[in-house]
């Protein structure tokens, strides 16, 4: 009888947890497409994008849905050529000066998505086919040379459909809330598109607020966003979505977006913002000192809503 | 005489749009405030969907700046997936959707993407987000935009969000399911969509604001209503209610 089958089995797992800067020298390599901002507004990965920066990543493709203000950072920064996206901006302020910039001049090329089609052009590769079907956006200037959207019809019906071409990202960023070494990962809150990414892409970079033992990710398996195996590394990054809110941990600090709006009106003034927020601080540490104890105390929950337990038991 | 400013009357009239128990898809910006106002007066069952992948059947616990806001997901009927949330939308689950533009054109389509088109672009704008999933999909939509003649013309730059395209049949012939605009709400007045033509119809005026007025910022010759009427103003609760959910006015008083 095969009693070790129904003790407590060790997961076999060599650990991936690395640091930051090493995870991001090692995963995306200059030329790499990328996917990031996946939660939409929550938990965007931050202190990744920033490390990216900070490495000086060039020629890079970024994909996503609503990337807030990280994708207009690494534009501005000189990091990219290229954006699949539906929308490059400031939440809550409006355009992305550097986007805007880099679009008029030339110098960045886009295929424009809306939420629904770059949802589905994630979902076609991480299910593994070439196209997802939709109903959205027939007619409209999304269609205008574009390569990865086509008007088709339904083989079955007939009914007009358009074919959303896959996106396999080279790798895919997330924040997470936590994680274990091997790279299993816990989110809780709204998903946005983070789970069809991690499965289009070829690698993984979790950056998680905190690193826990394997027992706490497997006793709640619903709430993992990905499973270790088709994770390349996991970095212990706590705050690393600030400004972005990650559920569970932090709030939304509105004030920084505002005053990037500031600060990146012009390419001169954006410079400026790059050398004190990114370039100065040498690690997420030095970040969240010059932020400040204060600032993050502003940002921390002070409503908790603890769930009711569920059983998982057999 | 309460004192208020076009901001307050556009959530307003948005608000109004919304019937109790509709489903929702909830944009950015007025439209936020507006479903808030709907479901704290007389669409209390009225449910909102955002796009991040929130639902949510009640009021969230604290004011909030963007649907992200942590209190927005406190106590939600739904936290799921973005392509959850376009399920619905593309299924025909979603009665209606609120969506602003920089350019709108007499069938209601909306440029959020290029002014100046693709090929000569003069100002990149964000895009389309889930804007152009909420005009193609949702059962009917509702634009907010300040009411200005460089945003009024006669056909926008790019379409970002399909309206009624050139015209009648025109959405049917692309192969969009359902829906289209259904009102125009401006600082100035509200125009909605005649079904026989596909074009827009001034429908109500603001407080103050004639007829020249509203020509006078709008890139097409205006065709009126014949029951065209004055828009009511804000209620006295109604700009309670507001101030409750924009307390620093950072939406409503965005552009003073």
């Amino acid at each position: 009888m095969c009693r070790g089958f129904f003790t407590s089995v060790e997961r076999m797992s060599t650990s991936k947890l690395i640091s930051l800067s090493e995870a991001i020298g090692r995963f995306v390599p200059d030329g790499s497409s990328v996917a990031a901002g996946l939660g939409l507004e929550a938990s965007i990965p931050f202190a990744a994008g920033h490390e990216i920066m900070r490495q000086r990543k060039r020629g890079l493709g970024l994909i996503g849905p609503i990337s807030d203000m990280l994708f207009d950072q690494m534009i501005g920064a000189g990091c990219v050529h290229r954006v699949q996206a539906a929308w490059v901006g400031n939440v809550i302020t409006g355009s992305g000066y550097n986007f805007r910039r880099a679009v008029e001049s030339g110098a960045l090329r886009v295929e424009d998505h809306s939420n629904l089609t770059i949802a589905m052009a994630l979902k076609a590769a991480a299910m593994g086919v070439s196209f997802m079907p939709v109903r959205t956006a027939l007619g409209s200037g999304l269609f205008v040379a574009h390569p990865g959207l086509k008007p088709i019809a339904c083989p079955f019906t007939g009914t007009p459909l358009a074919a959303v071409a896959a996106i396999a990202p080279d790798v895919a960023l997330i924040h997470v809330q936590r994680a274990d070494e091997s790279g299993s990962a816990h989110v809780w809150g709204n998903l946005g598109v983070m789970r069809d990414a991690c499965l289009a892409a070829r690698h993984v970079v979790i950056t998680a607020e905190e690193i826990v033992p394997a027992a706490v990710i497997v006793s709640d398996p619903n709430r993992v966003i990905i499973p270790g195996f088709r994770v390349s590394a996991v970095c212990h990054v706590p705050w690393g979505a600030h400004p972005a809110p990650v559920a569970g941990c932090y709030n939304r600090d509105h004030r920084a977006f505002i005053e990037y709006r500031n600060a990146s009106r012009t390419p001169e003034a954006f410079v400026r913002w790059q050398e004190r927020w990114v370039d100065t601080p040498k690690s997420r540490d030095d970040y969240l000192r010059l932020l400040g104890a204060e600032r993050m105390s502003e940002l921390v929950l002070r409503n908790h809503l603890f769930p009711a337990p569920v059983d998982y038991g057999y | 005489m309460t004192d208020y400013i076009p901001s307050h009357l556009m959530v307003v009239a948005a608000a109004r749009e919304i019937a109790d128990g509709e489903i929702v898809f909830v944009g950015m910006r007025l439209p936020l405030l507006g479903f808030l106002l709907a479901k704290s007066t007389h669409a209390p069952h009225a449910v909102g969907v955002y796009e991040l992948g929130v639902v949510r059947d009640d009021m969230a616990p604290a004011p909030i700046l963007t649907m992200g806001d942590l209190p927005n997901l406190y106590r939600a009927l739904w936290l799921a997936d973005t392509a959850d949330m376009m399920g619905l939308l593309q299924s025909g689950s979603v009665d209606v959707s609120f969506i602003g533009g920089a350019q709108v054109d007499r069938f209601g389509n909306l440029n959020t993407s290029y002014i100046g088109g693709v090929e000569n672009v003069q100002t990149r704008l964000p895009g389309s987000g889930g804007a152009c999933d909420l005009a193609s999909l949702a059962r009917r939509h509702i634009i907010i935009m300040a009411h200005e003649r460089r945003r009024f013309l006669p056909r926008v730059d790019y379409i970002t969000s399909p309206g009624y395209g050139d015209g009648p049949g025109w959405r049917e012939r692309v192969g969009l399911p359902r829906g289209g605009p259904s009102a125009i709400i401006t600082t100035l007045g509200i125009f909605r969509f005649d079904p026989g033509t596909s074009e827009t119809v001034l429908s109500s005026l603001h407080p103050g604001v004639t007829v020249e007025d509203v020509q006078a910022h709008t890139g097409w010759p205006l065709r009126l209503a014949q029951d065209l009427v004055r828009t009511p103003p804000p209620t006295a609760r109604e700009l309670a209610m507001i101030a409750r959910f924009d307390p620093s006015g950072y939406w409503t008083r965005a552009n003073e």
